[in-house]
């Protein structure tokens, strides 16, 4: 294992969005990809920091680059969408702005480090060759939207990630490993984000949107990079069935699941027990096709 | 009076504020409203994204701190992706917060307002966000008990919520915010 990442989980890794930990870490494993999770590292400070201080949300940050940089890593991993747009954008108000990178070195209490990449897992994934190699599962039967939501791309000057209104980096790199992901025209549209612990009315709308949308394009799964994505499709998915009476039973993956999958991972190592929205027929159906096809 | 005078005015002083608070000039705006047509939330706004702008460029103080618009928004960064002009909208919409909160304004939005303080207070006490917590934080703010009680009751039954906080980090964050508090208040002094 030469690639070596300093991981930053963040916290909804650590607890709603655990999935997401464990199969972007059974990813690595499988595809040799060294990762160091980052020691002592703290919350980003998220929506609610920025809402309130700019300082504070570009400190917060700052002190996990610090971290990682002490360890003698130069290039982060952050899986959650949120907080690597937290960590890519302080790096960049830092750089287009010197007396806010000395607030927020005085903040921190100690100077900034000066050469930090923060990269999404969709990048690390995506540079490594001989993914198609390693395919060891075949899932026929998934026709996949990717659902990158906003924080991946958006905003593309701070972000510089993929195209910003239509990006292809999920699809490519899932489409490498053999499952079907379909064209659609909500791979970015807000799912609500944090309103839903105060707004859950907001939540539930634009979710049905999503939803809706996935359906009529033929999707049977959705395929996301963001654990309040996956909490506000995953988990509140049965509240929109009920107050827009209808029916989706729509899965939802973080994209690592499928890659996962697709490796060989076995199935009980991906958390996929921990959705809400069952995953067990869609993927019987699946191994079926592939006995059936064999 | 002349042409001269009429059209030659200085700003207002809440776009003065805003420019201090966000480094955005509203006054580059020119109402396109490419904001208010993306915006997935401006339709439970009372004021577009483009009105509010226009609002802060104007001056009108009481609309723009009372105004749910920036509490609704969800930070998903559209507008700010969208802008010709290249004003960070979601930006404004932060330091319309920063600005009434500090002004001392009711937020038109109580328990937007209380989601950032209990969140906030988690993670200054915790060092990591510690969900449970937060939420427990919430609810005593909001008196909201019953919300999504069914939901996170199979969150945790799931293994989605912990139960006892990590607290790693909790020095470091209590330190950070301290030192954020301290450099603000002088600045406003200042």
């Amino acid at each position: 294992m030469n690639t070596r990442y300093a991981y930053y989980p963040g916290c909804s890794l650590h607890s709603t969005g655990s999935e997401y930990d464990v199969s972007f870490k059974a990813v690595c494993d499988k595809l040799g990809i060294g990762i160091q999770e980052i020691k002592g590292w703290i919350c980003c400070g998220t929506s609610p920091a920025h809402c309130t201080s700019r300082l504070l949300s570009l400190a917060l940050p700052y002190e996990n680059l610090c971290l990682a940089e002490k360890m003698g890593m130069t290039d982060v991993v952050a899986p959650c969408a949120a907080c690597f747009a937290r960590l890519r954008t302080a790096i960049h108000e830092a750089n287009e702005d010197p007396e806010i990178a000395g607030q927020i070195s005085e903040a921190l209490g100690k100077p900034l480090p000066k050469s930090v990449n923060v990269l999404s897992p969709l990048e690390i994934f995506s540079n490594g060759s001989g993914l198609e190699a390693a395919v060891a599962r075949q899932l026929p039967e998934l026709k996949v939207v990717c659902y990158y939501g906003c924080l991946l791309t958006r905003p593309s000057k701070v972000m510089q990630f993929d195209e910003c209104e239509y990006p292809m980096a999920m699809d490519e790199l899932l489409r490498s490993v053999g499952i079907t992901t379909l064209e659609w025209s909500y791979k970015t549209d807000c799912c609500g984000g944090a309103l839903a612990m105060t707004r859950t009315d907001v939540v539930l709308k634009l979710t049905r949107d999503i939803f809706e949308e996935a359906k009529t394009v033929g999707a049977n799964a959705i395929a996301v990079g963001c654990p309040l994505c996956h909490v506000n499709l995953d988990t509140r998915q049965e509240e929109v069935e009920q107050e827009y009476d209808v029916q989706y039973g729509l899965p939802i993956f973080y994209f690592t699941q499928l890659m996962g999958l697709a490796l060989g991972v076995p199935t009980d190592k991906l958390g996929l027990h921990k959705h809400f929205v069952s995953t067990d027929e869609l993927l019987r159906s699946s191994s079926k096709g592939q006995l059936a096809a064999g | 009076m002349t042409e001269s005078t009429l059209t030659i005015t200085s700003q207002s002083q809440l776009a003065d504020a805003v420019f201090r608070e966000s480094g955005q000039n509203v006054n580059l705006c020119y109402q396109c409203r490419k904001c208010a047509a993306g915006c997935p939330v401006s339709y439970a706004m009372d004021y577009r994204p483009a009105q509010l702008i226009h609002a802060i460029r104007l001056g009108a103080d009481d609309l723009v701190l009372n105004s749910k618009t920036p509490w609704l928004c969800a930070s998903c960064e559209t507008c700010t992706t969208r802008c010709p002009q290249e004003v960070d909208v979601a930006k404004v919409m932060d330091a319309v917060k920063i600005i009434a909160v500090r002004e001392g304004v009711k937020p038109p939005i109580p328990e937007v307002a209380s989601f950032y303080r209990a969140a906030l207070a988690n993670i200054k006490k915790c060092g990591r966000m510690y969900e449970l917590g937060m939420i427990v934080g919430l609810k005593l703010r909001t008196f909201d008990f019953f919300k999504d009680a069914g939901l996170g009751m199979k969150m945790f039954r799931k293994g989605k919520l912990k139960m006892i906080p990590s607290l790693t980090g909790a020095r470091t964050t209590w330190k950070i915010f301290r030192r954020v508090k301290r450099f603000e208040r002088k600045n406003q002094t200042t």
